[in-house]
Parts: C-alpha cells; sequence; structure tokens
C-alpha cells in the first residue's frame, strides 16, 4: 500500500495517526485534540441537531401554582442551528485532517520529507495573519447577524405566532411552506399584501423620483450664475437632511395634527378653512401628506450630491465649449445634466432601495393609520416594513412576518444585485481578488 | 445679387436699433428670471425653515400643550428646558445615547478597518466565499433577525444593557462597512504598502502609517455613520432596553408625545432642540466628508 493512502486511512479513523506516520507530531497533537474535542461535543452537538429537527417534545404543564418547564422550541432553533455549524466546522477539519495525511504522504511516496515542527511553525505563523485578524469580527458576526438571519428565514417554515404558539408556553412546529401558501392563497393575507405592496412600490417611486428632481431643481438653482451668496442658500436647504430624521418626523406629525396642529389653526384663523382639514387621518390625504414631508426631508440629500458634482466639473470643460459657441443653455443640456445624472444615477438606485424599507418616515408621521377594515393588522399608509414591524411587534404572527421579510428581501436583494453589477467595481479584475 | 448686396449695404443705423431693442428685451427677460429665481429660492427657504422655526418658538412656549404651540410665544419662557432637565430622564437619555454613540463609532471603525484592510491586502484561503458573504449579508434589511436577536441577546444577558445595543449596531453594519472601505483601499495603490515591506516595515506598522492615514475620509465618514445611528434608530432600542433609566434619546422623545393627551409637546419642543442643534451643526460642518463618502458608496457598493 502506498505511504500516502495508509496515511489517510489512518487519519480517517483517528485524527492525526496519519500525521505521526507521516513524522509530523505537532500537526497529530492538534488533529487527535480536535477528535477527542468532537468527542466531548458529540452528545450536545447530537442534541442540538435533534432539537432543531423536533423543535421541543415536551409541553410546558401548569399543574395549580406549580408550572414544569417544558422545550422552549426558539432556544432549540437558535442552538441547533449554533451547533449544526459547529458539526459543519468538525466535519470541514476532519476533511482537512485525511487531506493533509494525504498530501504528505504523498511527499514521502516521492521521497521526500514533510517539513520539521520548526518549518511548519513558522509557515502556520506566516499564513494565519489574516484569520487572526478576522476571527473576533467572524464570531461576532455570526452571532449577531448570520444566526438572526437565518433564525428569521426559518421561521417562515414554521407556525410561530399568537395566540397557540408562542414559547415558552406552547411548541412551535415546522409546517414547511404552508405560509406561503396562506399568503397567496387565503383572502385575508393575499388582499393585505396586495394592497400594502401596491402602495410600497408607489410610495418608494414617488418619493425617489420627487427627491431626485426636486434636488436637481434646487442643485440647479443655487448654482446659477444669477445667485449670489450661494453658500448661504445651500446651507439653508441643507438643514432638513443635517437634523435628526426622527425629531424632524415627530415635528410634523404634530403640525400636521388634524385637531391641534398648527397648519389646521393658522388656517381656520385666516378663514381659508372652517372644517379641519383631516391631514393624517384620511387615507389619501395622509398619503400625499407623506410625500410632502419626504420631500422636505429628501430633496437635500440629492441636492447635496448633485451641488459636489457639479463643482467638480473642470472648469476648462466649459470654457472650451463657450469657445465653441455653447450657450448657457447648451452647456447645461449637454455637459452639466448628463455628467450629473450619469454619477448619481446610483444614488437614485439606491435610494429607492431604501425608501422601500423607510420605516421612518412612515411609522413616525402617520403609524400606518388610518386604519383599513378590510387589511389584516395593516393601516393605509403601511408599507410592508412598517406592516412587518406591527405583525412582530403587535400582533406576533412571526411567521408571517417571516415570509414578508423574505419577499422584502428578494425584492431589495435583485436592486442591489442590479447596482452592483452594472458598477465600474464588478468590471474590474481586481474586485473578488 | 442685388438682394445680397442690400444686405451688406443696410444701413448701420437700422442695425444699431434692432441691437439695442433687443438688449432691452433681453435684460428685462433677465431681471424677470432673476425676480423668478429668488422667489423661487426663498419660497424653498420658507418651506424649509418654517418647521424648524416652529418648533423653536414652540419650546419657549409658555403653556405646554399642541394647541397653545404658537410661533411667537407670547409670553417666551425656557421654563420647559429647565422641566426636561428636573422632570424627565431627558440627561440620561442624552448620556447614553452619547455614550452608544462614541462607544458604537469606536468598535464599529476599527472592526470594519481591519476586515476592510485584510481583505483588500492579503491573499487566504476562503478570501472568495468571506467577500461573497459580505456582499450577501449586507442586503439584508438589519432587523429581519430581531426576534432571534432579542432571543440571544437573552442567552448572552444582555437583554436591557447598553452592551447589548452597542454590539447590535456596532456588530449589524459591520457587513455594509467593509465592503466600503474595502472598496475604498482598493484605490490606493499596493506599490506603496509594498515599498514599505521592502523597507522592513511590518504588516502592523505598514497598516498604521500607509494604510490607516490614507483612508481617512472613507473611515471620517462611517464613523460619522455609525456615530449617527444611535440618535435616529428607534426600532433596536425599544427591542433591548425596557429601564426608563436606560433608555435613548429616540424612544424618550417618542414616548413624550405618543400619549393621546399631548400635553407634554413644549417639552418635548425642548427636548428636540436640544437634540437637532447639536447634531445638525456637525452635519453641517462634516458634510463634505459625507459627500465623499456617500458617492465612494455610491459607485462601489
Amino acid at each position: 500500500m502506498k505511504k500516502s493512502t495508509r496515511a489517510g486511512i489512518m487519519s480517517a479513523i483517528v485524527w492525526g495517526s496519519g500525521q505521526l506516520a507521516n513524522g509530523q507530531w505537532a500537526k497529530a497533537v492538534i488533529f487527535f485534540a480536535g477528535q477527542l474535542m468532537l468527542l466531548f461535543f458529540f452528545p450536545s452537538v447530537c442534541s442540538g441537531i435533534y432539537g432543531l429537527f423536533t423543535l421541543g417534545e415536551t409541553k410546558m404543564v401548569v399543574n395549580g401554582s406549580k408550572v414544569v418547564m417544558g422545550d422552549n422550541s426558539i432556544i432549540l432553533m437558535i442552538f441547533g442551528i449554533l451547533w449544526f455549524f459547529v458539526a459543519a466546522a468538525f466535519l470541514l477539519l476532519y476533511i482537512f485532517n485525511i487531506r493533509d495525511a494525504v498530501k504528505n504522504g504523498r511527499l514521502r511516496d516521492e521521497g521526500k520529507t514533510p517539513l520539521k515542527v520548526r518549518e511548519w511553525w513558522n509557515k502556520v505563523t506566516d499564513r494565519s495573519f489574516p484569520y487572526l485578524i478576522l476571527l473576533p469580527t467572524i464570531i461576532l458576526v455570526f452571532i449577531f447577524v448570520v444566526l438572526p438571519i437565518l433564525f428569521g428565514f426559518l421561521i417562515a417554515f414554521t407556525n410561530y405566532s399568537a395566540p397557540d404558539h408562542l414559547p415558552p408556553k406552547n411548541l412551535i412546529d415546522w409546517v414547511g411552506i404552508q405560509n406561503f401558501i396562506d399568503m397567496f392563497k387565503l383572502p385575508m393575507w393575499n388582499d393585505t399584501f396586495g394592497g400594502v405592496l401596491l402602495w410600497t412600490i408607489i410610495w418608494a417611486f414617488i418619493s425617489t423620483f420627487t427627491c431626485f428632481f426636486g434636488g436637481l431643481l434646487m442643485a440647479c438653482l443655487v448654482n446659477s450664475r444669477r445667485v449670489r451668496f450661494k453658500r448661504f442658500w445651500r446651507s439653508i436647504y441643507i438643514l432638513p437632511w443635517a437634523m435628526p430624521g426622527m425629531v424632524s418626523l415627530l415635528i410634523f406629525r404634530n403640525m400636521f395634527n388634524g385637531q391641534f396642529g398648527p397648519i389646521n389653526t393658522f388656517l381656520r384663523q385666516a378663514n381659508i378653512i372652517e372644517q379641519n382639514i383631516p391631514w393624517l387621518s384620511d387615507a389619501l390625504m395622509a398619503k400625499i401628506v407623506i410625500f410632502i414631508v419626504n420631500f422636505w426631508l429628501g430633496f437635500p440629500y440629492f441636492m447635496a450630491m448633485m451641488t459636489g458634482v457639479m463643482t467638480s466639473i473642470p472648469n476648462e470643460l466649459l470654457e472650451a465649449a463657450r469657445i465653441d459657441g455653447a450657450t448657457a443653455k447648451d452647456e447645461f443640456r449637454r455637459i452639466t445634466l448628463p455628467l450629473v445624472l450619469y454619477s448619481t444615477a446610483p444614488l437614485l438606485i439606491m435610494s429607492f432601495a431604501g425608501n422601500f424599507n423607510n420605516f421612518n418616515v412612515i411609522y413616525f408621521l402617520t403609524n400606518g393609520n388610518p386604519i383599513n377594515p378590510s387589511y389584516k393588522f395593516a393601516g393605509s399608509t403601511d408599507i410592508l416594513i412598517t406592516w412587518i414591524y406591527k405583525l412582530t411587534k403587535d400582533n406576533r404572527q412571526f411567521q408571517m412576518a417571516s415570509v414578508m421579510s423574505i419577499l422584502v428581501f428578494v425584492v431589495i436583494a435583485s436592486i442591489s444585485t442590479f447596482n452592483f453589477l452594472r458598477t465600474r467595481a464588478f468590471k474590474e479584475e481586481d474586485m473578488m481578488s | 445679387m442685388d438682394t445680397l448686396k442690400a444686405q451688406i449695404e443696410s444701413p448701420p443705423a437700422y442695425n444699431m436699433e434692432r441691437q439695442s431693442a433687443f438688449s432691452i428685451s433681453h435684460a428685462v427677460a433677465e431681471v424677470i428670471k432673476t425676480i423668478l429665481t429668488y422667489a423661487l429660492l426663498c419660497i424653498m427657504a420658507l418651506f424649509v425653515t418654517l418647521p424648524i422655526v416652529w418648533i423653536i418658538g414652540a419650546s419657549f412656549n409658555n403653556a405646554s400643550s399642541l394647541l397653545s404651540a404658537t410661533f411667537l410665544p407670547k409670553n417666551p419662557t425656557a421654563s420647559h428646558y429647565v422641566e426636561l432637565f428636573t422632570k424627565t430622564k431627558f440627561p440620561y437619555w442624552y448620556a447614553n445615547t452619547f455614550k452608544i454613540a462614541c462607544i458604537n463609532m469606536v468598535v464599529s471603525v476599527i472592526l470594519s478597518m481591519l476586515t476592510a484592510y485584510v481583505f483588500s491586502r492579503f491573499h487566504f484561503v476562503g478570501k472568495k466565499a468571506g467577500l461573497l458573504s459580505i456582499l450577501i449579508l449586507q442586503m439584508f434589511p438589519s432587523f429581519m433577525g430581531m426576534m432571534a436577536l432579542y432571543n440571544i441577546l437573552w442567552q448572552l444577558n444582555l437583554l436591557d444593557t447598553h452592551l447589548g445595543l452597542i454590539l447590535t449596531y456596532a456588530v449589524g453594519q459591520i457587513p455594509y462597512n467593509t465592503w466600503l472601505i474595502k472598496g475604498y483601499l482598493s484605490n490606493i495603490p499596493k506599490s506603496l504598502d509594498e515599498a514599505a515591506k521592502l523597507d522592513g516595515a511590518s504588516n502592523t506598522r505598514i497598516f498604521v502609517q500607509v494604510i490607516f492615514p490614507l483612508s481617512k475620509p472613507i473611515l471620517t465618514f462611517v464613523a460619522l455613520s455609525q456615530f449617527m445611528a444611535p440618535w435616529m434608530d428607534f426600532i433596536f432600542p425599544r427591542l433591548i432596553l425596557s429601564s426608563s433609566k436606560k433608555m435613548t434619546l429616540a424612544i424618550g422623545l417618542y414616548d413624550m408625545i405618543s400619549s393621546d393627551t399631548n400635553n407634554n409637546f413644549t417639552t418635548f419642543a425642548a427636548g428636540a432642540v436640544l437634540v437637532a442643534v447639536p447634531i445638525t451643526i456637525l452635519y453641517v460642518c462634516l458634510q463634505k466628508y459625507l459627500i465623499q463618502g456617500i458617492m465612494a458608496g455610491a459607485n462601489k457598493a
């Protein structure tokens, strides 16, 4: 038998033994320690993965005043995912162990000697620098980003919801794609989903475009040669962008208050209206107010970006155009505008994706209200993201919230991917290396 | 031929007259355009400043309800500012938010910078997989894993602690920030650090003395956005924090006016002014970096 095959088989049975046969005792110790750890953790890994499959079997029992705790499906699921990854890590280590034994065995077959301890150690320390730096980040990102996302994803395939499936009182179960079927088949969910999705898309389009063109108009105005004290004007218009958005939104919510708000009070006192205008309690009116307020919040961002582009257009370019007989209009239409649009197009797409998930504007301004009787757990101005929030926070329909999150992710991911593919970054060879 | 001659020899006086008529109408048009421009500028300025002026006026109003909060307070008083510090937990909220914002900024910048540095300058097994995961992770809406996060923090005994909130903010933004900084670092020529390496500089020294100074603009942007996040965010503090002394400004201010009676309105106004003023000044002063950073992100992310 060849030395490489033998070392491989040995390592497959007792980790590190192949390395020992190859004369690399330091490696052998490390791999063997890995196997001992696997044996030590084996019961936990098994019960963890078992818990992920069953999501708990014993219910909580209330016997008079005595409460006997059962399984908590949520905790079982989180730890199940965790142990699943631990198992995967062990599997990788196992494969690496065998491959390493075979590789060094092959060296011996060819009559060479594998690296001695000191040489090997130098090579490892030299190569492991990136991993050492990344290790804390990887662990943190795994616990606080990857784990919650995976959990959020898996919840869509369970019945985790009020009133009958709320841990720790009850257990939750896997239900396959039942929730997706309900979402598209049950009229109660279907109608709300259709209505909210439509409004989310309308909202994202109109809010993005009003701010984009409002910003463009203001940037052109402020930078026009007629205007003096450009800095002064620019500093005024930039204020809404600089103010904390939540504070501005809460201010607007009060200004547009139907009963006591200053806008209605002013209009009444000036005898323009007799009845209070239901700014936020009428569905259509509320939507209009949302667009106005969002314009206030959003145009300065685009104005600032476009001003940045306009001031960075080289003067020689404009002078050359003038010498060639271009009028101010030509200059704007043929040079300034295309340059501005070209460099702000990615912002437009990003802003669309941002508005699609613009929780703050809707939640703080209208809270999704006025109430829409034909919607389930959503108001007339709710967009998908605020609906998800309400489903999670107020109504505990976690399974449906998760289904919706997946759909939102699909939309956002397609937009981001599209944006990413068209950027220069992707075309550069170096991007992914 | 005759017509051509006539054209060439057309009387100069006639020409001059036409030109001056043209220039007068041109000048009139110019004036009108200038007036229109300024009118539009003024209208927009009014539109932009109205809510700001109103909230400042309201904060100095004598009464406490929304109805009585007028633009120009009749009997201006600073009592609401005093109330804010004596009757509410506003000072705690302010201090909490400031603390969380600062720590979040430092932790996030260090972690994302190191990660981005490693990804842009080293070759190692699993690099492509790592980059791809970062790219995918930064696409998820940040609160998709809200419920799991709550349970994880509960298991780690981090519920109702600032550490839990800071970790949520700082770690949650690592994928996006790393991608952003990595894009910027890739534009710094590698020959610079290779030259330093030839001169015998260690990895640490190259990082501190070459890479770090060159990436200051993008780091300023990341730091600023991380600093800002806790001032505006509502979802995570509401999820994680429960005791009123530990809350952040967003929650405190929201609760102040979300009750139906609206009797705290002027106190809220005072609080809003105290939050908005420093943040606004900071933003206006650092807008150059913000614009740079956003444009860099747009072309890379």
